[in-house]
């Protein structure tokens, strides 16, 4: 179909010029059809005022700040929208270091109403910065007990918890005939050596989480406890998705070390096909993290705020926590699906350091942490 | 015309892309490098000063100068042969062979992580078979890979569009007098491919300079670029100060090297003859050519095929399970979005993200290549060229920050447009786009559109019938890489999407970041069908070529 152009001959001009009229006109309708996101516009749900008797009438947008992990069923939030009458609009910020820093930058013009995600290692940095209101609610049972320690006012509503733990593949010791390790210092003894990975403390979450749970237990030797621990050949890699999808024994990408910093809840997903799991998460190791739902100083729809931290708690959203974010929901007596029930056992008393210490000593035991890894 | 109204026609072309840049990039980058420098309404330049003596900032300068050096060389050197076997050659395949190349420039990093350290890792293949001698995992060498294997697309299209369009009679005079192929390559080709050469290698720089994801993946924790510690600074430790230090650092660099490569890509004389000489048939003297690309494309087959392998097998048998999986919602729901759902998402996003870039970047080519009568033209126009290569060297979390700490009171709230996405992508697509398309249009000759506006052609006419024909071929190169551009990114996505509009990016990184095997196949078969995606869209985009452009 190619025919090659010398400069002296000329082809047919209508047939060029409309090809790239063809092809260009081709391009138009496609970026101006339902091609585009821009062409097609949004379509919330928008159910202005309500149908039901009793139903609060609010009204109006109310935008719900989270962190990029933030997953709900579409339709907890159209019912939600529907009873409450609010126009319920979602905004992911990045992690939730990320989150807590806009919040942070942002106090003086509120990125949205209500926020969701900031956990109880950066409470401490968002009650200081003043980022947010406190909201008057009925708590159902549960909810004070994972009040963040140092938040009198109740800016902070805890919304969900989980525990990061050290996750053991049970199969692995079972087939070598060894005993798994059980506690922290467990980790330091040369049986275990090359066995254990964990991901980094200045670039995931559960890995800043471990550094806490080993700060608690060895208090100013922390120190000396990491420097056991890398000498005993423990790998220190980016994120959790490395540690366990790459280097666990039971990640997606079989690697060889059967021990890994991950959660109470995994052991739910490392079914066997026989009713059991595969892992285990050593309880002596553990550090909780518990994620709080707050109104922003300043929102525009205050009212709408206060009903968003109320449907988080409500028995709905607590009962698909586990489902669509990985974690335990805060209400007592919530039901958790039959996997986690079964399969997974939560420490009775994790690992804590107080908020107002991790504030003040965050930067200096990341820099700390950060010259022992990588020296 | 005289120089005042030319310099106005130039203002009113560039108008557009400069509101928006100004906008979008300018006004958020400014915003958050002022927070670090102004600290409780006092100008603090002192403590941004001792940021940059601090001996660790000095080591991740280097670290970041130095791999970025490595892996563009190692682009260039691999890009070039095979920039010629797909764009001068003629043999059954080579589209989709082109097509592919481009594919590990879409996938989203934490997947490309993945897959290079099952490769790489300790319990890896590559491990295995050399018995040890050959272990990259963690090391400064396997970042180097991983930055080759994203960026040598950007070298092959960048350059394969400029040498498709040479003219290859003055080569073929020079082999009828007797210079050798290496002569002709170095006293005819070279010269004239270099623009296209240092405009690529500029761009693969730039990218290297500022990758974020796969330094941290691929270098565990031992290494971090000005890129990663940017990140580090602002997320974690709110340390704005030493954050703003970083970022204009990165700034002064990116500045230093534009200048660098301004200078190199500068010819004598811009003006080429230029032709579509057919692609011919491998000749006997072509074979080294041919092997380098097979190389390559092994090299950058071996991380997919451990994706699609992987994608496909289910308790060690063959199975299509994982891509069935992804109509429904995962294990235990972990996806809310079917990831059919996700793709739509990312179609739609990567087009409006495309016209946007195609826009934008054919107004500045435009505008940096008209040919400067008088000195200060010039001088704007190399200003203006710099400028707008300038959000390739700005960090992403800075302008992400900065986003949502500027554009945030009317008129300028924007935090809620649809449009942020898209455009933010097209800001991301929009150097590249600009440097293919410079070093074609460069080469036009003025006098052709002279001619035709003495023939009473107006100056939309002129553009169709001289600019067009040559630059068809880079702009719809340019448009495969905005498209998969946006396709695959990331970084600035996760921190303007709406959590319950997800791209396809987005499901991946969620389903690899929770156990449970049905989840781990489940990201691999969701990131070759992105993959796919991307290499049958830029398939599609080249076979919409004109059969024949030429004089009308």
């Amino acid at each position: 179909m190619r025919t090659p152009i010398h400069p002296t001959r000329t082809s047919h001009p209508t047939r060029t010029a409309r090809t790239t009229g063809t092809a260009a006109a081709a391009l138009l309708s496609l970026a101006l059809s339902g091609c585009s996101l821009i062409g097609t516009g949004d379509d919330p749900v928008t159910a202005s005022g309500s149908g039901q008797d009793g139903a609060p009438s609010g009204g109006g947008k109310v935008v719900l700040v989270t962190h990029d992990s933030f997953f709900l069923p579409k339709q907890l939030v159209k019912d939600f929208e529907e009873e409450s009458g609010y126009d319920l609009q979602l905004r992911a910020s990045g992690d939730a270091g990320a989150l807590t820093s806009q919040l942070v930058l942002n106090t003086d013009s509120p990125i949205g109403d209500v926020a969701f995600g900031v956990d109880n290692t950066f409470g401490s940095r968002a009650l200081d910065a003043d980022v947010f209101a406190p909201v008057e609610i009925d708590a159902p049972d549960g909810v004070e007990a994972h009040r963040l320690p140092g938040d009198d006012e109740g800016a902070l509503t805890p919304v969900d918890t989980g525990n990061v733990c050290v996750n053991v593949d049970t199969t692995w010791f079972d087939e070598r005939d060894l005993d798994a390790p059980e506690t922290l210092d467990d980790l330091t003894d040369p049986a275990y050596e090359g066995l254990f990975v964990t991901s980094g403390a200045t670039t995931s979450s559960p890995g800043f989480a471990f550094l806490l749970a080993t700060i608690a237990a060895y208090g100013d030797d922390w120190t000396g406890y990491w420097e056991d621990l890398l000498a005993n050949d423990t790998a220190v890699v980016k994120g959790w998705e490395d540690a366990y999808q790459v280097d666990f024994t039971q990640g997606g990408g079989k690697g060889d070390r059967p021990i890994v910093t991950s959660y109470d809840s995994s052991p739910a997903f490392t079914v066997d096909g026989d009713g059991g799991t595969t892992t285990r998460a050593l309880l002596d190791t553990c550090y909780e993290q518990v994620e709080y739902a707050g109104m922003l100083r300043g929102a525009d729809n205050p009212a709408g705020a206060q009903a968003v931290v109320e449907w988080l708690l409500s028995p709905e959203v607590q009962q698909a926590l586990p489902g669509s974010m990985y974690v335990y929901p805060v209400v007592e007596g919530t039901d958790l699906p039959a996997e986690w029930a079964d399969l997974t056992e939560r420490p009775d008393e994790p690992w804590a350091v107080d908020p107002d210490e991790i504030d003040e000593n965050r930067d200096a035991w990341l820099r700390e942490w950060g010259d022992l890894v990588s020296r | 015309m005289t120089a005042p109204r030319r310099l106005l026609g130039l203002a009113a072309l560039a108008g557009l892309p400069l509101a928006v840049l100004g906008v979008f990039f300018v006004l958020p980058v400014t915003g958050m490098i002022g927070r670090g420098f102004v600290v409780d309404g006092d100008l603090d330049v002192g403590a941004v000063l001792e940021v940059l003596t601090r001996p660790r900032t000095g080591r991740v300068l280097w670290f970041t100068v130095w791999s970025s050096t490595v892996a563009t060389v190692l682009a260039v050197l691999l890009g070039l042969p095979a920039a010629y076997a797909l764009h001068r050659l003629r043999w059954p395949g080579r589209r989709v062979v082109r097509a592919a190349l481009l594919v590990p420039f879409v996938l989203p990093t934490v997947v490309v992580g993945v897959a290079f350290r099952q490769l790489l890792g300790e319990s890896g293949p590559v491990v295995a078979l050399t018995g040890g001698r050959v272990d990259l995992d963690g090391t400064a060498a396997g970042i180097v890979a991983g930055l080759v294997f994203f960026n040598v697309a950007v070298v092959i299209r960048g350059v394969g569009a400029a040498w498709e369009g040479l003219d290859s009679r003055p080569g073929e005079a020079a082999a009828a007098l007797g210079a050798s192929p290496a002569q002709v390559f170095r006293t005819v080709t070279w010269p004239m491919l270099r623009p296209a050469v240092v405009s690529s290698a500029s761009v693969v720089f730039l990218f290297c300079a500022t990758a974020f994801g796969i330094v941290l993946t691929l270098g565990g924790l031992r290494y971090s670029s000005v890129e990663t510690e940017i990140y580090l600074l602002t997320t974690e430790y709110l340390d704005l100060q030493a954050a703003a230090a970083l970022s204009v650092l990165q700034l002064v660099a990116v500045v230093a090297l534009l200048v660098v490569a301004g200078r190199l890509r500068a010819v004598p004389d811009p003006t080429l003859a230029r032709s579509t000489t057919p692609p011919r048939r491998p000749r006997r003297s072509d074979v080294p050519q041919l092997a380098a690309t097979a190389l390559l494309l092994a090299l950058v087959a071996l991380p997919v095929l451990t994706l699609v392998v992987g994608s496909l097998r289910v308790d060690g048998a063959w199975s299509l399970a994982y891509y069935r999986a992804l109509g429904g919602a995962g294990e235990q729901q972990a996806l809310l979005v079917p990831a059919s759902e996700a793709l739509v998402t990312s179609l739609r996003t990567a087009v409006d993200a495309t016209w946007m870039a195609l826009l934008l970047g054919g107004l500045v080519a435009v505008v940096l290549t008209r040919r400067s009568r008088t000195r200060a033209e010039r001088r704007v126009r190399s200003v203006l060229d710099g400028f707008f290569m300038l959000p390739l060297g700005v960090s992403a979390v800075t302008l992400g920050f900065g986003f949502l700490i500027t554009l945030d009171s009317p008129p300028l709230d924007l935090r809620e447009s649809p449009v942020l996405v898209p455009l933010a992508q097209a800001l991301v697509a929009l150097p590249l786009v600009v440097r293919t398309l410079v070093p074609v249009l460069a080469g036009v000759d003025d006098r052709q559109r002279q001619a035709a506006a003495s023939l009473g052609a107006g100056p939309l006419r002129a553009v169709a019938t001289v600019d067009l024909p040559v630059v068809w071929r880079p702009l719809l190169a340019a448009a495969g890489f905005a498209f998969a551009i946006s396709l695959g990114e990331f970084g600035a996505t996760s921190f303007l999407a709406r959590p319950d509009r997800p791209t396809l990016p987005v499901v991946i990184f969620r389903l690899i970041g929770h156990p449970g095997e049905l989840n781990y196949g489940m990201a691999l078969a969701a990131s070759v069908i992105l993959a796919t995606t991307t290499a049958v869209v830029v398939l599609g985009v080249e076979r919409l070529r004109v059969p024949s452009l030429g004089a009308f």
